[in-house]
């Protein structure tokens, strides 16, 4: 992490360098300073486009998509989970029965862009109210990539463990509860919670099917003429609820690893960590 | 079988765009995320913290969000002039500024798994710090850096997607027409998901091949 490209700087590599800060100073203040130009004069700040955040019902319908993007997040959450788990367990099993369809369930969920799958369940099969959809999809993605963390962090673990275990005469399951889980469930907890944040960041594609989320209010109080169209200043707002809440998951994210890295149980894992799978095969997908 | 035979140029044009857009986006964003990257490793404070602030705060927005605002909003700022502005215009901008916080990264992590020795051999020799990024860093962190960098354009392909929400014609997008002909939506949207698998499946095999070959070498 902290690799030194380069030397201590000297007497002029330090000029050089305070001219290329000038430089990069200019240059971002720069282009701050034209976006906030443009906005400004497009009118964008004007009172009159921010008005509306003075009227009690417009807050409570900001309050109310506010907490319909929460909740598709807890359900989907919560239900991906379970999903990833079951999943998680079919591929490890010792049955090709159960490990090959598993496999496939989960590679297909994780080829499928969300989209798509929120459009078949939303427009193909007509699952009602858009928060079926929404819900669905996001469980059976994030479910098929959380399957693969799971995974990742009970093969990371030193074969010791569970040699160990069958040794003193336990079961399978009893190995998997009782030895391999609790340790792995310690090493992925960061990587579980950054793919919260992407399924947090996914309930926004809820916009794209009529799902009444922060998006679809921003679109529809954007449009409205008596506040003279705010769709910038919405957009704005909008933008700062998302990374504030999307910001404290990470911070979650970040304090759990470093109380796992201070903690006495820490154990040096062998092999890929679950964090690298995931940096390798979901932190960027979804929206 | 019949809604993809009968509608074969409503496939063919989606699919078409979809992965111009993926192609143009691709390359905005190795280009813009290397630059970002190459900025997070730099001597100059005021740099680094620029790279940081842009990633941290890309990477913490929804990508429906990039979209609605490149496509709905920016051309109500008049930056450019309302007739050059196409939705797939906003599109490319959108995913490209998405992707490259991303791509950046990648590349950063993959920076740092270049030996520490490495480095500082190459200062010792006097190279600079452009010179040992250039010729000693960056070629070594290909190795790590390409699995992960494939994976990510697994995800750029599949959230070229969500441009169909915002009225650029694309794979996603096929839905619409299709229902204006009558035809099932179900089976089309189906048909289009297992495009999508098809396209993704060699990426993704692709990706597990380098990573077991580059991985043994380290």
């Amino acid at each position: 992490m902290s690799m030194n490209l380069f030397d201590l700087p000297g007497p002029r590599a330090r000029a050089r360098h305070r001219i290329y800060a000038v430089v990069g100073t200019l240059a971002v203040v720069g282009v701050v300073a034209f976006v906030i130009f443009r906005f400004a004069d497009s009118g964008q700040f004007d009172a009159r486009r921010w008005e509306w955040i003075e009227y009690a019902q417009i807050q409570r319908d900001l309050i109310d998509a506010l907490v319909n993007t929460l909740k598709a997040f807890a359900i989907g959450a919560v239900l991906a989970l379970i999903f990833g788990a079951i999943f998680a367990a079919g591929r490890l099993s010792d049955h090709a029965i159960i490990r090959v369809p598993s496999m496939l369930v989960v590679e297909l969920f994780r080829a499928i862009p969300l989209v798509i799958l929120m459009f078949v369940f939303h427009y193909g099969i007509g699952l009602g109210a858009p928060i079926n959809s929404v819900v669905l999809g996001l469980m059976l993605y994030n479910g098929a990539v959380l399957a693969e963390i799971f995974r990742a962090g009970v093969l990371a673990l030193p074969r010791g463990q569970s040699e160990a275990a069958y040794a003193v005469g336990m079961r399978k399951t009893q190995v998997m509860n009782l030895v391999l889980l609790p340790q792995a469930l310690r090493a992925m907890l960061p990587a579980i919670v950054s793919q919260l944040v992407v399924l947090l960041k996914d309930t926004a594609l809820g916009f794209l099917i009529t799902y009444e989320e922060l998006l679809r209010y921003a679109r529809f109080l954007g449009s409205q003429a008596q506040f003279g169209r705010p769709l910038v200043p919405l957009t704005i707002v909008v933008a700062a609820m998302y990374i504030v809440m999307c910001l404290l998951l990470t911070w979650l994210a970040h304090y759990l690893s470093k109380r796992e890295r201070r903690s006495k149980k820490h154990l040096d894992l062998e092999g890929p960590k679950p964090e690298e799978v995931q940096l390798a095969s979901a932190l960027s997908t979804g929206a | 079988m019949d809604v993809l035979l009968d509608n074969t140029d409503i496939f063919l044009r989606g699919f078409r765009n979809t992965i111009l857009l993926f192609l143009v986006s691709a390359a905005g964003s190795l280009i813009l995320g290397t630059i970002l990257a190459m900025l997070r490793v730099s001597p100059v404070p005021v740099l680094r913290a620029t790279g940081t602030a842009y990633v941290t705060i890309v990477r913490n927005t929804p990508l429906t969000l990039v979209f609605f605002f490149f496509v709905f909003a920016f051309p109500l700022l008049r930056i450019i002039s309302q007739d050059d502005f196409t939705p797939f215009l906003g599109a490319v901008i959108a995913l490209t500024l998405y992707t490259s916080a991303f791509v950046c990264e990648v590349v950063r992590s993959g920076i740092n798994t270049v030996a520490t020795g490495q480095v500082e051999a190459a200062r010792a020799l006097g190279l600079t710090f452009g010179q040992s990024l250039a010729n000693v860093v960056l070629p070594q962190a290909t190795r790590s850096v390409v699995p992960p960098l494939v994976s990510t354009m697994i995800a750029l392909l599949k959230n070229t997607t969500i441009a169909a929400g915002f009225s650029v014609v694309e794979a996603g997008a096929i839905r619409d027409y299709l229902s204006e002909r009558g035809e099932s939506v179900l089976i089309g949207l189906l048909w289009v998901a297992f495009l999508f698998v098809i396209l993704v499946i060699p990426l993704t095999l692709l990706q597990r091949a380098l990573e077991k070959r580059w991985s043994v070498a380290r």
